[in-house]
């Protein structure tokens, strides 16, 4: 059983999951996995093609259901079954494909399926303020009106609008796949600026990445999945590029820049 | 680690920002109705036309038939009144056909849907046999519509059939099932001639006025209640700090209304008669026509439902993850397709004073999904409006009434409008493949 270090021993993180199972058929996608997300930090979550990171946030975000193991939401044990189960609980993911209708606008994208209504009309103008105030907050300020379509976005400010869409639900946790990727370098600072704000407000961060400076960037805690096994968690301060790397690639490192806050980095191969 | 092999490629932040301003719809960010006008230009040229195709369409098919029509004729009083009701079959079949369009679907069958509907009233108002009260074979007729396209619309979604096959085979069911009810073959039909007080409602819902005293005030109400929604609509939305257009759009768009309400009646309200005889006011087709196309609006601009339609038709992906019932708002756009066609079948039936058992239908589909392209609608779902229907029907309309004052007869016909509808669509993909590749330095 992995071992979990509270490096954080004053908080009890927001979301844990304990000896997560997940097979499909014959194949073990995740094997025994345990992950740690803290309120107000940016956890990142790393591993080659194929190691099982999709399939975790698919089953934290309850698309898949697991078939062992447990998660705990702010120390409670809960069940994950379905998307609604995960929205209930304030847990929203922002899926590289980000879901935006290109023919609609900012706020029409934002409320899609939660619209607010008048009667049985839409309330546009309670929707519109709602929306620009969520933008504000999140200082998303490049847009140049709230009612242009998606389509005319570029794609950073696209991404942008899909990480308001998940905050505005008082959400608690946001899980980000590989925001970045696609964008260029103006567009992907702004994206992590906003992934900065996020932690600031004080939600759970967890963002997939590959990219290992966007890692750097702004990841307080990193957490690396090799071959369906969490194989190291930790801050992301004791991991160093090629740390990282080597337990992206062989699930265990040699090097010297390990975890220092404790075992986290023995978690690996049992 | 891959971002720092790749070689950064130009700057490219100034090249986004400019396309997003050409992109941006100028309603949203002028203040000024200069400053709009400067940002609609800009938006034109960058292949977001909006209406202003048909507009000119319709400026130049009327400047055309004018010109050469005998003894010019075309904007005649009463040939401008026959016009509308020719337009007003095309403008409402078109009206219901965009909640399919809008999808990314198609619907073949509206015309005999909408035909076994208009059977079905036609039928039951008949004095020799159902003697049914108007109203209650107005809704039986439209009903079986209804029940129609839930029945399409049920095959398409719940089963996935292509709606194009599904339709067509509906095409050639619904042309039987009518025959069937009408119990006649090609020759003859149940006639809405006669002094029976049902038959001449049927009768008058093409070919019946409205006083031209009643008809002036009636629409200055009307004109007066939709400027004042527009009015306080958009200052409220403007002292909100909402996003609204200037003051000035308001009021052009106000004027606009207006000038083309008082336009219309002053035109249906001339003596269309020959004398001594009289005939002025405007037809009721008028206000049916207008009914459709204000519910239909509402419901696609104001309610749950529209939204959604645009939502599938932009990204059903999008829609599904956002809790949509897909199924559900897909054929529910089928029912109100072939429920509107069974409107506008209804007022074909009064215009030809009978339900016809040789009606076009092929034609009467094509030309629907013709006026509504035509007008800026996209087959791929997803962009389109109501108002287009309405456009692109009085092109439609235009073309053929202008080719019947110079006699050329349905051959000719036929040839133009499928050419229009080719130039039509050929300038839309063009616009938007320029507008696509000066946007390709957003990504």
């Amino acid at each position: 059983m992995a071992q979990v270090i509270k490096d954080s021993p004053a908080t009890e993180p927001r979301f844990k999951a304990r000896g997560v199972d997940k097979h499909f058929g014959p194949v073990q996608a995740l094997t025994q996995v345990d992950l740690d997300l803290y309120a107000g930090q940016v956890t990142a979550l790393c591993g080659d093609n194929g190691a099982g990171k999709s399939v975790l946030t698919k089953c934290i975000a309850g698309i898949y259901e697991i078939d062992h193991g447990q998660f705990f939401w702010e120390g409670r044990p809960v069940h994950i079954r379905s998307p609604r189960d995960a929205a209930r609980l304030g847990i929203e993911t922002v899926y590289q494909d980000l879901a935006l209708a290109d023919n609609l606008d900012i706020v029409q994208n934002m409320f899609l399926g939660r619209e607010r209504m008048r009667n049985v009309f839409l309330n546009e103008d309670d929707m519109e303020r709602a929306a620009s105030k969520t933008l504000a907050d999140l200082r998303v300020t490049t847009v140049r009106s709230i009612r242009q379509p998606v389509a005319s976005l570029s794609g950073g400010q696209r991404q942008s609008v899909a990480v308001a869409k998940a905050v505005m639900w008082n959400s608690k946790l946001v899980m980000l796949d590989e925001p970045t990727a696609a964008l260029g370098v103006v567009q992907t600072k702004m994206v992590l600026d906003l992934v900065r704000r996020l932690r600031d407000r004080g939600l759970a961060v967890m963002m997939i990445s590959h990219n290992l400076n966007d890692v750097f960037e702004v990841a307080d805690r990193i957490a690396v999945v090799h071959l369906g096994r969490m194989v190291t968690q930790g801050r992301a301060t004791a991991y160093d590029r090629q740390s990282v790397v080597d337990y992206m690639t062989t699930g265990a490192s040699s090097r010297s820049g390990q975890p220092t806050d404790g075992n986290g980095a023995k978690s690996g191969a049992r | 680690m891959a971002r720092a092999e790749a070689p950064e490629t130009a700057p490219d932040p100034t090249a986004a920002v400019h396309a997003a301003t050409i992109e941006v719809p100028p309603e949203l960010v002028a203040q000024s109705l200069g400053e709009w006008s400067r940002a609609w230009l800009t938006r034109i040229r960058s292949g977001e036309s909006g209406v202003l195709p048909v507009i000119l369409a319709l400026l130049l098919i009327t400047i055309v038939f004018e010109a050469i029509s005998p003894n010019h004729v075309f904007l005649s009083a009463p040939n401008l009144v026959n016009l509308f009701q020719q337009s007003a079959v095309f403008m409402v079949l078109a009206m219901g056909e965009i909640f399919v369009i809008l999808l990314g679907e198609i619907d073949l069958s509206i015309a005999y849907a909408g035909g076994v509907g208009a059977a079905v009233s036609v039928q039951l108002v008949q004095p020799g046999t159902a003697k049914w009260p108007w109203w209650a074979a107005i809704i039986a007729g439209l009903v079986v519509c209804a029940v129609i396209g839930a029945l399409q619309g049920t095959l398409i979604t719940r089963l996935r059939l292509s709606s194009l096959i599904v339709t067509l085979a509906g095409l050639l069911i619904w042309q039987g099932t009518m025959l069937i009810i009408l119990g006649l073959a090609f020759s003859g039909y149940p006639s809405l001639a006669g002094l029976n007080p049902n038959l001449q409602v049927l009768y008058n819902l093409m070919w019946g006025t409205i006083d031209p005293t009643i008809s002036w005030m009636a629409t200055a109400v009307v004109v007066i209640a939709i400027a004042a929604l527009l009015w306080f609509g958009d200052n409220h939305r403007r002292r909100s700090g909402l996003v609204a257009p200037p003051v000035s759009l308001t009021l052009l768009k106000i004027a606009l209304i207006a000038l083309v309400a008082i336009a219309v009646v002053a035109i249906c309200n001339v003596n269309r008669a020959v004398q001594p005889s009289t005939l002025a006011g405007v037809p009721w087709v008028i206000p049916i026509v207008l009914a459709v196309f204000g519910a239909w609006m509402t419901i696609l601009q104001r309610t749950k439902f529209g939204r959604y339609v645009y939502a599938i038709g932009g990204n059903p992906e999008a829609a599904r993850r956002a809790g949509i019932n897909l199924a559900a708002v897909r054929t529910l756009c089928f029912m109100i397709c072939t429920f509107t066609a069974g409107i506008g079948l209804l007022l074909y039936a009064s215009y030809l004073g009978g339900m016809s058992g040789n009606i076009n239908g092929g034609q009467l589909v094509l030309y629907a999904i013709a006026s509504v392209v035509l007008a800026g609608t996209s087959l791929f779902g997803g962009r389109g409006k109501v108002l287009h229907g309405i456009l692109g029907g009085l092109v439609i309309g235009g073309i053929y009434n202008g080719m019947g004052l110079l006699g050329l007869d349905v051959r000719w016909q036929f040839i133009v409008t499928g050419l229009v509808l080719l130039v039509a669509i050929t300038i839309d993909s063009l616009s938007r493949r320029s507008a696509t590749s000066g946007s390709v330095a957003r990504v």
